[in-house]
C-alpha cells in the first residue's frame, strides 16, 4: 500500500488552546463579580454611590458571563478539540488553513465586540442570542467558515469511516446554524438596534426552542464529540461500546430539538406545547444516560489509570456532571417539580453543574492533555494540576449546593400562606434577604473554581515553555506529522459519490432551510401579530422608548414579566398573564429568573415618585434591596431621534401605529413626559433636589412611564367587566 | 401561535435531513462494524518518532 505523507496543522489547535484558557479567565472572573454583586450590590459603584456607571451594572454584565462561558470559552475549547481530533481521525489535514484562522480570528473578533457592545447596552435581550445584528451576521459568517472547514476536510479524509465523534461535530454545526438564525431574524432599526421580528408568546417560544438547543447542540453534542475522542485516547482502551455510542448519537439528536418548551411551562404557552416539550423531556434521559455510562465505562479495568493521571480525573467528574445534569433536566421538565423549581435558583444550580462540571472539566482535562502533545513535554506540574482538580471540584460543590437549598428555600416561601389565606413572605424582599448567605457561599466556590483554573493557565504556560526549549520552536508550531495514506477501502466512483451526495444534501438543506423560510417566516408573523384582547393597545412613544431602556438595562436578568397561574402568584403579583397580553412586545421580556419580584402588573402598583426614588437608590424605597443603582438615568438625556424609525419598523411588523401617531410621535412623547413630570412634583423633596433640572427630558421619565403602563391594559378590561 | 409551525417546520425538516444522513450512512457501510473504528482511533499516525513514548504498539 502507497503511503502519502501530509502535515497536520497543530498551529491553529495551539492557538484554540491559548484562546480557550484567555477566555476561560475571563469569563468566569466576569462570573466571579456579577456573583459578588448579590452580596455586595455596590462594589463596582467606583465613582461614588450617587454615580453608579451604567456599563458596570449587573443587567449589563450578567449577558457578557454568559456569552464569554458560552461561546468565548467553550466554543473555543469546543474548536480546540475539533481542530485537533478531526485531522487525526480523518486523517486528513484541515481543509484550508486560510479558513481556519479566518475562522479563528473571526471568532476572537466576535467575542471583543460582544465584550464591548454588552456593557454599553447593545442587546436584544434574548438569552444567550443577546448580540445586536451586525455581530449575529458576522457569527453566521464564521459559523459558515467553520462549516467549510469541516465539510471540506471531511471530502478529503483518508480514513472512509466517519468515527463517532466527526458525527457530533456534523450535528452541531448543522443545526446551530438553523437554530441561531431563526432566532434572531430581527428587523434592524439602526446600526446597533432592532426588534425581534416575533413578538410575545411567539417570541418567547422561539427563544427558548433556541435557547435549550444551545445547550444541547452547543453545549452538550459537541462535549460529546469530544467524550468520544479523548476519553479513550488519554484512556488508551476503545470506548466501552461503538455500537451504543452510534445509538446515543442518532437517538440524541432526534429527540433534543423537541425539548425546548419545558423552558415555558405554566406560562402563556398553549398547554400542548408546553406537554409536548415535558415528554420529549423526559424521554432524553434514555440518550443522555447511554452516553453517560459508555463514557464512565470505558474507563472499566482502568481505573488505576483515574488514581494517576489527573486528566483522567477531570474526565470522570465532568462525565458524572453530565449525568446528573441530564437526570435533573427530565426530573425539572415534569410540571409539579417545574412549578418550584422555575424562576429560582435551582435552575442556575442545575444550569452550573452542566457548565463547570461537564463543560468546564471536560475542557480542562482536554487542553492539559493537548498541552503534552502539542509541546511533546511532560506536564509542567502533575501537582498543580491535581490541586485544580480538587479545587474544582469543591469549587462546584461550593456553588451548588448553596444554590440547591436557596432555590427550594426561595420557592417555598414564595408559596407560603397565613392561615387567613394571605401570604407569610407578601414582601418579596424578605424571600431575597433569607438567602443571602447562600449567595455568599455561591461566590466562595466561584472563586475557588477559578483560582482552579488560573492553576491550569499557569500549568499550561509553564509546559509550553519546557516544550518549547527541549524542540525547534518553529517545529513545534507546525509539527510535521506524516500517514500513509489509506485510500478507503471501497475504492472507485461509486464511493465518492455516495460521499458526495451527503456533503451535497448537507448544503442543499442548510441553503433552503435559510433562504426559503426566511421569507416565508416575516409573512406568517406579520398576520398573527393582531391584538386577541380588545383592550391591550401599542406602547405610546414615551412607553416604547422607556421599554428599549429597559431592555437597554438588561432588566429582564432578574425581572420577569410572566405571572403563573398559581395562587401564590396571583395573590402577590395580580391576575395571571395571559398571551394576548403580550401582542406588541418585540421582543418577549418573560425572564427566567426572578432575583426581584415579578414586573407583569406593576403598572400603577406604586406611585411615579416611588420608581424614581426606587431608581436613584432602591435601598431608600427597599431596605435590604440587592438591586443596582441607576443614577444614570436620571442625569441622560432621553435620546428619542430613533422614535419615528423605531415606530415605522413596528408597524411593519404588524403594530397598528397610524401615520398620524408616527408623524405626532414626539409630540406625543413630550406630553407624557410633562405628565409624569407633574406627578413627581408632588413630592416637596423632588422639586427641592430635581425641580430646575428639566426632568422631562430624562431618561428616567421614560423609564417610570413604561412600567406604570406594565399588565395596566388589561385590568381596565377586568374592571369594567366586574363591574 | 402560528409560529408554531415554524419550529416544528424547521425542527421536521432537520429530523428529515438528519434520517436521510442516517439512511445513507447506515447504507453506505459505516456501521457494518462496530468494532474496529474504536480501536483503530487509538493508534496515532504521527511519524515524528524521535521522542515517543506514549503509544507502545500492541500488536493484535
Amino acid at each position: 500500500m502507497e503511503k502519502e505523507q501530509f502535515y497536520y496543522d497543530n498551529k491553529i489547535v495551539k492557538m484554540f488552546l491559548w484562546a480557550t484558557i484567555l477566555w476561560g479567565v475571563v469569563g468566569m472572573t466576569v462570573g466571579l463579580i456579577v456573583a459578588l454583586l448579590f452580596v455586595f450590590p455596590g462594589l463596582l459603584e467606583f465613582a461614588g454611590s450617587e454615580n453608579a456607571i451604567s456599563w458596570l451594572s449587573f443587567g449589563r454584565l450578567r449577558p457578557l458571563h454568559t456569552n464569554a462561558v458560552i461561546f468565548a470559552f467553550v466554543g473555543n475549547g469546543i474548536f480546540l478539540g475539533a481542530y485537533y481530533s478531526t485531522q487525526r481521525l480523518l486523517k486528513a489535514r484541515m481543509f484550508s488553513d486560510v479558513l481556519s484562522r479566518i475562522h479563528f480570528w473571526g471568532w476572537q473578533a466576535i467575542i471583543v465586540s460582544a465584550a464591548i457592545t454588552l456593557p454599553l447596552g447593545f442587546t436584544s435581550t434574548k438569552e444567550y442570542a443577546e448580540l445586536e445584528w451586525p455581530i449575529d451576521l458576522a457569527v453566521v459568517f464564521v459559523w459558515v467558515i467553520f462549516g467549510i472547514n469541516l465539510i471540506g476536510t471531511l471530502l478529503k479524509r483518508r480514513q472512509r469511516h466517519i468515527y463517532v465523534a466527526i458525527w457530533f461535530y456534523i450535528a452541531t454545526l448543522v443545526t446551530i446554524a438553523v437554530l441561531y438564525i431563526f432566532n434572531n431574524l430581527e428587523l434592524p432599526v439602526t446600526g446597533f438596534k432592532s426588534y425581534s421580528v416575533y413578538s410575545g408568546v411567539q417570541d418567547a417560544l422561539v427563544q427558548w426552542w433556541y435557547g435549550h438547543n444551545a445547550v444541547a447542540f452547543f453545549l452538550t453534542t459537541p462535549i460529546l464529540g469530544l467524550m468520544y475522542y479523548f476519553v479513550p485516547k488519554v484512556a488508551n482502551r476503545p470506548v466501552y461500546s461503538y455500537r451504543l455510542s452510534i445509538v446515543h448519537f442518532w437517538s440524541l439528536i432526534f429527540i433534543y430539538i423537541w425539548a425546548g418548551p419545558h423552558h415555558l411551562l405554566y406560562t402563556a404557552l398553549p398547554e400542548w406545547a408546553q406537554n409536548l416539550g415535558t415528554v420529549f423531556s423526559v424521554m432524553l434521559i434514555f440518550p443522555s444516560w447511554g452516553g453517560m455510562i459508555n463514557g464512565l465505562l470505558t474507563l472499566r479495568g482502568a481505573w488505576d489509570k483515574v488514581r494517576e493521571n489527573p486528566v483522567l480525573k477531570f474526565f470522570v467528574v465532568a462525565i458524572t456532571g453530565y449525568g446528573m445534569a441530564t437526570f435533573e433536566g427530565p426530573m425539572l421538565s415534569f410540571k409539579n417539580l417545574n412549578a418550584i423549581g422555575h424562576y429560582t435558583d435551582w435552575i442556575v444550580a442545575h444550569v452550573h453543574i452542566g457548565a463547570l462540571a461537564w463543560n468546564g472539566f471536560m475542557i480542562s482535562g482536554i487542553v492539559y492533555w493537548l498541552a503534552t502533545k502539542l509541546w511533546k513535554t511532560e506536564l509542567w506540574s502533575k501537582k498543580l494540576a491535581n490541586t485544580h482538580f480538587w479545587l474544582g471540584t469543591l469549587g462546584i460543590l461550593f456553588y451548588a449546593i448553596p444554590l440547591y437549598v436557596a432555590g427550594f428555600t426561595q420557592a417555598f416561601l414564595w408559596k407560603q400562606f397565613n392561615p387567613d389565606g394571605t401570604l407569610v413572605y407578601g414582601n418579596f424582599l424578605e424571600t431575597v434577604t433569607q438567602i443571602l448567605p447562600m449567595y455568599a457561599m455561591r461566590a466562595i466556590g466561584g472563586s475557588l473554581y477559578l483560582t482552579g483554573f488560573v492553576l491550569l493557565a499557569i500549568n499550561v504556560i509553564k509546559t509550553s515553555k519546557i516544550g518549547s526549549a527541549v524542540e525547534d520552536e518553529l517545529a513545534e508550531a507546525a509539527p510535521l506529522k506524516k500517514i500513509g495514506s489509506q485510500r478507503f477501502a471501497g475504492e472507485g466512483i461509486h464511493t465518492w459519490l455516495e460521499r458526495r451526495t451527503i456533503l451535497f444534501t448537507i448544503l442543499t438543506t442548510v441553503a433552503i432551510l435559510i433562504g426559503g423560510l426566511v421569507e416565508i417566516v416575516p409573512l406568517i408573523l406579520v398576520k398573527s401579530n393582531v391584538t386577541t384582547i380588545e383592550s391591550v393597545k401599542p406602547y405610546s412613544p414615551l412607553e416604547l422608548e422607556g421599554r428599549d431602556i429597559y431592555i437597554r438595562e438588561g432588566c429582564n436578568n432578574c425581572h420577569s414579566q410572566m405571572i403563573r397561574p398559581f395562587r401564590s402568584e396571583v395573590e402577590r403579583y395580580g391576575e395571571y398573564s395571559k398571551a394576548g397580553e403580550y401582542v406588541y412586545d418585540f421582543p418577549f421580556l418573560w425572564g427566567s429568573r426572578r432575583t426581584g419580584p415579578d414586573l407583569h402588573r406593576v403598572g400603577g402598583k406604586y406611585n411615579d415618585n416611588w420608581h424614581f426614588n426606587h431608581m436613584f437608590d432602591p435601598r431608600s424605597t427597599s431596605p435590604g434591596s440587592i438591586m443596582p443603582r441607576y443614577s444614570w438615568l436620571l442625569k441622560n438625556d432621553l435620546n428619542a431621534s430613533d422614535l419615528e424609525k423605531k415606530m415605522t419598523a413596528l408597524v411593519s411588523l404588524g403594530v397598528p401605529y397610524s401615520d398620524e401617531d408616527i408623524s405626532g410621535a414626539k409630540a406625543k412623547l413630550l406630553a407624557q413626559a410633562n405628565n409624569v413630570v407633574t406627578n413627581l412634583k408632588q413630592d416637596p423633596e423632588f422639586v427641592k433636589n430635581y425641580g430646575e433640572n428639566n426632568m422631562q427630558n430624562k431618561e428616567i421619565v421614560a423609564l417610570i412611564a413604561y412600567l406604570q403602563r406594565l399588565g395596566t391594559d388589561i385590568k381596565a378590561n377586568t374592571n369594567t367587566a366586574l363591574k | 401561535m402560528e409560529v408554531i409551525y415554524i419550529t416544528i417546520g424547521v425542527s421536521v425538516i432537520v429530523a428529515i435531513f438528519f434520517f436521510i444522513v442516517f439512511i445513507m450512512s447506515v447504507k453506505s457501510g459505516q456501521y457494518d462494524d462496530t468494532y474496529t473504528p474504536s480501536v483503530r482511533m487509538l493508534f496515532d499516525d504521527e511519524l515524528v518518532t524521535s521522542q515517543k513514548k506514549e503509544t507502545n504498539n500492541k500488536s493484535k
